[in-house]
């Protein structure tokens, strides 16, 4: 029933019967965005002249990329009728989550401030394994379970056998499973009459000190830190002093309201309801995902339960190819932190690469979106280098020490054990691909946990593989493998010993740091091989021969040489335009600037990014 | 075309030069380089300021040798404008394009000019580039007698493919012909050859070197083929037509010559120049590299006089216009500061066999002196006498010896 026939309740003054939280959870690709498009549009909060697609997805990468990095929670009128046919108003807060395990976390608390889910499926391929890991997490968090096809307007859907998959998984029957197209709008209405009749109203007691859960806070540069709240008790008004649970801090609201879409002042947020905050704080840790919001004045005894700290699984160097943007790199980061709670970095040198930082992130796509902003919303060219993860090295002497750059590796052989992060993944693919995923898991150190058929012709493989396997293009592997029909889901679960060295990389001599790998012992030798072969191609000739080695320590695992370059002469004199000569001698020394010195070897700042992204048709032989 | 000009300030209509260039005039050698800008056809690998009959746009070929006297007779004017005492040309170099492609009466004509405005000193050197088909044995003998003392044939290779590939018309076999008649005449003669020219083997190059040989000329170039942007090889080379020439093979081509030439009793004294005696050493080309004046005449001829480096226009016709209306035919020049003669002095000193003396390297240079020996590219005996001479390695190296002199952070 349209929305439009009943007055839209009122926020802070809506009974929790009337509410219904729900968020949709989707892999990449699978129409979430479009869908939430079309709801908007439905519910009639967004008029068809404001419309744009992807709506709530505000930063350019999100919508470029066709994924979701930050969440954000939407107020959508919805009338349903009653049993005398009357319309009755009720208020649905979409949240839309991240789809990515990298932010496994703020989903959780996306989840967390639901009662209701959306399970959405492209009809077309299927669950996928991040769509899996995150299902778990809401039936781990009591959450009904809506089950729906998009894309059924898709020449290649498959409803009835995709209904099937999913009536497996969920229980129930393949007819409950709601078909929809988010593109054409088809079928949106009944899922929404659906969330109606599914989803439990919020409960919570409305006389109890407040206490709200944060599922996400933003930076916005002209307002500052806007948090989102889930409100579980009691009320939060206008202009009330509240306080964060974790860190006794408190702060005024400015200004608290919801999005419908567009943020919306209202007069305070009551049990159940959905909403924003903000306080004039300009960095999102002093607003953390999952901390409890309460009142300074009547504070509750007890916090929300669930909130952590987010902690970096993946460590790179990040740095600025022209190495006077170093303080420009400072500045971009600090600016990225006030929106990124889970960004931490540190300054480290390089011998290759100059000044940077040690950066950490939950995960490789994390990494990746960061890098992808400092380039395009502060116009950095910057390097990151290889991903690596973090170890704890017992030395003989009882001594650990926790690595997350190679660099810090104990080195002298008197290192007793070292431990390194394990995770729990989870493959979904084909079942045609079970034989070559199981050779790439085995050879990444993985052992089989399990597998299991999902549906007619699709398997999940489960393994416990290190991560430090997992972020060397395990992912790229894997997807290229398999044509692209694999996914992947991963959590972490503990660590284990393992017989892992470090292998550096050595010009002339000299070790160049940025190269420096921590790898099993069974694979130095292949990674040894591999550098100094990609070096060789990519570093110019010098005047002397340049051997480039492999090493363990103080021993050599691998080697190659570059020979010394023969000529470099300009032979002739132009008919006296001596200013031509000189022009050349001076872009020389131009170029010259942009090369890093490792010892005496001079190597192009473009060698080092190739060779540590596997590009190696960098040298040109001969002619410059 | 030619490459472009480079990027000056304008040079003034009246051509008169900075006060500064007339300091120390007096210590330095003055020659004059007459730039003939015209060819039969064009060869694929050349980007110099030439043009055939097709490119002229009304400009004669016929008209050039006033035109190039009337630069020569403001030459002098604009020098004495300028405060530069006149001194005789010790050396007059007639380059291209083809100079034998004016009547040898117009090149005689022009020497003339420079003559009666300059003088000559006793026993100065005078030559003129010729290509082996474009002279024969009167124009060699008109030549003598007019005052040339030395002629430069563009031989370039004694092998056939070769020569097709640079678009070379002579046949290898008109050589020892022109040779001899150049002799008959009384010119000292010097054989250009170039290297490193697509599809050409060390075979190649050891044939063509030994065709040299063969006719004992006094003077000897080698130049390792340039691949210019904007010419056709360059374009034939980007399409994968031919294959570019490799550094290294460039190498081995060059040590060949260098071994051949010292077996037979030439003395290299500049990267790509050989004689068999010092006095057969060409002194217009070590002005160059020495830093002396000279007047270059003619489209595109650069010039320089103490300090002062100009340019003249392009075209022949832009260049006729300009004289024609009184002006002076430069059309940009820069006045180099003290740090930029610096850094032009060990560019050029650098190259030739007399080398630098290291007291006058600033101190970070005279530092990498000592590495530069280690490696091999810097004579360990002559420097211990205080002269930076470079060893064979170290002159298909001169690049990089200079920017370690000038630059010694690092090794190149």
């Amino acid at each position: 029933m349209s929305p439009r026939a009943v007055a839209p309740l009122v926020p802070a003054a809506t009974d929790p019967a009337m509410i219904r939280n729900f968020c949709i959870i989707a892999h990449i690709d699978h129409g979430k965005s479009t869908l939430a498009d079309r709801m908007l549009q439905i519910t009639g909060i967004v008029s068809d002249r404001d419309m744009r697609a992807q709506y709530l997805d505000r930063m350019d990468i999100e919508r470029e990329r066709g994924i979701t990095i930050k969440s954000q929670a939407v107020r959508m009128p919805w009338a349903v009728a009653d049993s005398s046919g009357a319309g009755r108003a009720y208020a649905l807060n979409m949240i839309d989550t991240p789809g990515h395990v990298d932010f496994s976390y703020e989903v959780s608390r996306s989840l967390a401030a639901c009662e209701g889910a959306i399970l959405l499926v492209d009809a077309a391929q299927g669950i996928e394994a991040q769509t899996l890991a995150n299902l778990y997490l809401a039936l781990e968090n009591d959450l009904e379970i809506i089950p729906v096809l998009n894309k059924i307007d898709l020449p290649a859907a498959e409803p009835e056998k995709y209904a099937r998959e999913l009536a497996e998984l969920i229980g129930g029957s393949p007819d409950d499973v709601l078909k929809v197209s988010g593109k054409t709008g088809e079928g949106v209405e009944a899922l929404l009459d659906r969330v109606v009749e599914r989803i439990p109203a919020p409960v919570g007691d409305a006389d109890a000190p407040a206490r709200a859960m944060i599922f996400d806070s933003v930076y916005d540069s002209y307002r500052g830190v806007v948090t989102y709240v889930r409100m579980v008790d009691g009320k939060l008004n206008p202009r009330e002093r509240i306080q964060m649970m974790s860190t006794r801090a408190t702060h005024e609201i400015l200004e608290i309201g919801v999005s419908s879409p567009e943020p919306t002042p209202t007069k305070g947020l009551g049990v159940g309801e959905v909403g924003y905050l903000i306080t004039g704080v300009k960095d999102v840790r002093q607003s953390k995902v999952g901390d409890t919001v309460t009142t300074a004045v009547k504070p509750a005894s007890e916090a929300l339960a669930g909130y952590t700290e987010p902690l970096p699984m993946v460590f790179s160097g990040l740095y600025p190819i022209d190495g006077s943007d170093y303080p420009e790199l400072r500045e971009a980061l600090d600016k990225l932190k006030l929106s990124d709670a889970a960004l931490v970095y540190e300054p480290e040198t390089s011998v290759a690469l100059g000044f940077g930082f040690r950066a950490g992130f939950l995960g490789l796509l994390h990494l990746e979106i960061v890098t992808e902003r400092l380039r395009r919303e502060f116009g950095l060219d910057i390097i990151a280098t290889a991903p690596s993860v973090v170890y704890e090295v017992t030395t003989e002497d009882k001594k650990t020490v926790t690595v997350t750059n190679p660099s810090e590796f104990p080195t002298g052989g008197k290192i007793a054990e070292v431990r390194e992060p394990m995770v729990k993944a989870a493959i979904l693919a084909p079942k045609d691909y079970v034989g070559t995923i199981m050779e790439l898991c085995q050879s990444r150190r993985g052992s089989l946990l399990g597998m299991d058929y999902l549906g007619e012709d699709r398997v999940e493989i489960r393994y416990t593989i290190p991560l430090g396997e997992i972020v060397f293009d395990f992912f790229d592997q894997l997807k290229s493998k398999t044509a692209g029909y694999a996914s992947l889901d991963y959590e972490p679960v503990g660590d284990q010993a393992a017989d892992l060295v470090k292998v550096d990389i050595l010009l002339q001599g000299e070790q160049v740091d940025a190269f420096s790998a921590i790898v099993h012992r069974d694979k130095a030798y292949a990674y040894g091989v591999l550098m100094t072969g990609r070096l060789r191609e990519l570093i110019p000739r010098q005047q002397f021969e340049v051997p480039i080695q492999a090493a363990i320590g103080a021993r050599i695992i691998a080697r190659e040489s570059i020979r010394a370059m023969r000529k470099d002469v300009l032979a002739k004199c132009y008919g006296g335009d001596i200013t031509r000569k000189r022009k050349l001698l001076e872009k020389q020394k131009e170029g010259k600037k942009r090369m890093k010195m490792v010892g005496r070897v001079e190597v192009p700042q473009e060698a080092f990014i190739a060779a540590l992204s596997g590009e190696t048709e960098g040298k040109k032989d001969g002619k410059k | 075309m030619a490459g472009p000009l480079p990027l000056g300030d304008p040079a003034p209509a009246d051509g008169l030069l900075p006060a500064s260039a007339a300091i120390g005039a007096d210590d330095r050698a003055f020659g004059v380089y007459v730039h003939v800008p015209f060819c039969r056809v064009r060869c694929g690998y050349c980007d110099f300021n030439t043009y055939t009959a097709d490119e002229l746009r009304g400009a004669r070929r016929s008209d050039y040798a006033g035109q190039a006297i009337d630069e020569i007779r403001m030459s002098r004017r604009v020098l004495e404008g300028s405060g530069v005492r006149s001194r005789e040309a010790s050396t007059v170099f007639f380059g291209g394009g083809t100079p034998t492609l004016l009547p040898t009466g117009d090149l005689v004509s022009m020497l003339g000019a420079i003559r009666d405005e300059f003088g000559l000193v006793a026993g100065a050197e005078v030559t003129t580039e010729a290509n082996p088909d474009s002279v024969d044995r009167d124009d060699l003998a008109r030549l003598a007698a007019g005052g040339f003392t030395r002629v430069s044939f563009g031989m370039q290779s004694a092998v056939p493919h070769v020569l097709a590939t640079l678009d070379r018309t002579h046949d290898p076999e008109r050589v020892p012909l022109v040779v001899g008649w150049a002799r008959e005449a009384g010119l000292d003669v010097s054989l250009d050859l170039i290297y490193g020219t697509p599809g050409e083997s060390l075979a190649d190059w050891r044939r063509s070197v030994e065709a040299v040989l063969a006719e004992r000329p006094d003077h000897v170039s080698a130049y390792a083929l340039i691949v210019e942007d904007g010419t056709k090889l360059a374009r034939q080379i980007r399409r994968g037509e031919v294959a570019e020439p490799s550094d290294d093979l460039e190498a081995d081509m060059y040590e060949l010559a260098d071994d051949l030439l010292a077996a037979a009793g030439y003395e290299w004294y500049e990267v790509s120049n050989w004689a068999t005696r010092v006095e057969q050493r060409s002194r217009h080309n070590l002005g160059y590299w020495r830093g002396d004046d000279w007047w270059g005449v003619g489209p595109g001829a650069h010039s320089h006089v103490g300090g002062v480096r100009w340019w003249n226009a392009k075209h022949p016709a832009a260049y006729a216009e300009r004289l024609a209306a009184g002006v002076s035919p430069a059309v940009g020049r820069e006045t180099l500061d003290a740090a930029t003669r610096e850094t032009e002095r060990v560019l050029l000193t650098s190259r030739i066999r007399e080398g630098l003396a290291i007291e006058s390297l600033p101190a970070a240079g005279r530092h990498a002196v000592a590495a530069l020996i280690a490696d091999g590219l810097v004579e360990a005996r002559t420097a211990l006498a205080g002269r930076l001479v470079l060893t064979r390695r170290g002159r298909l190296l001169a690049d990089a010896v200079v920017r370690r002199l000038l630059d010694p952070v690092g090794p190149s």
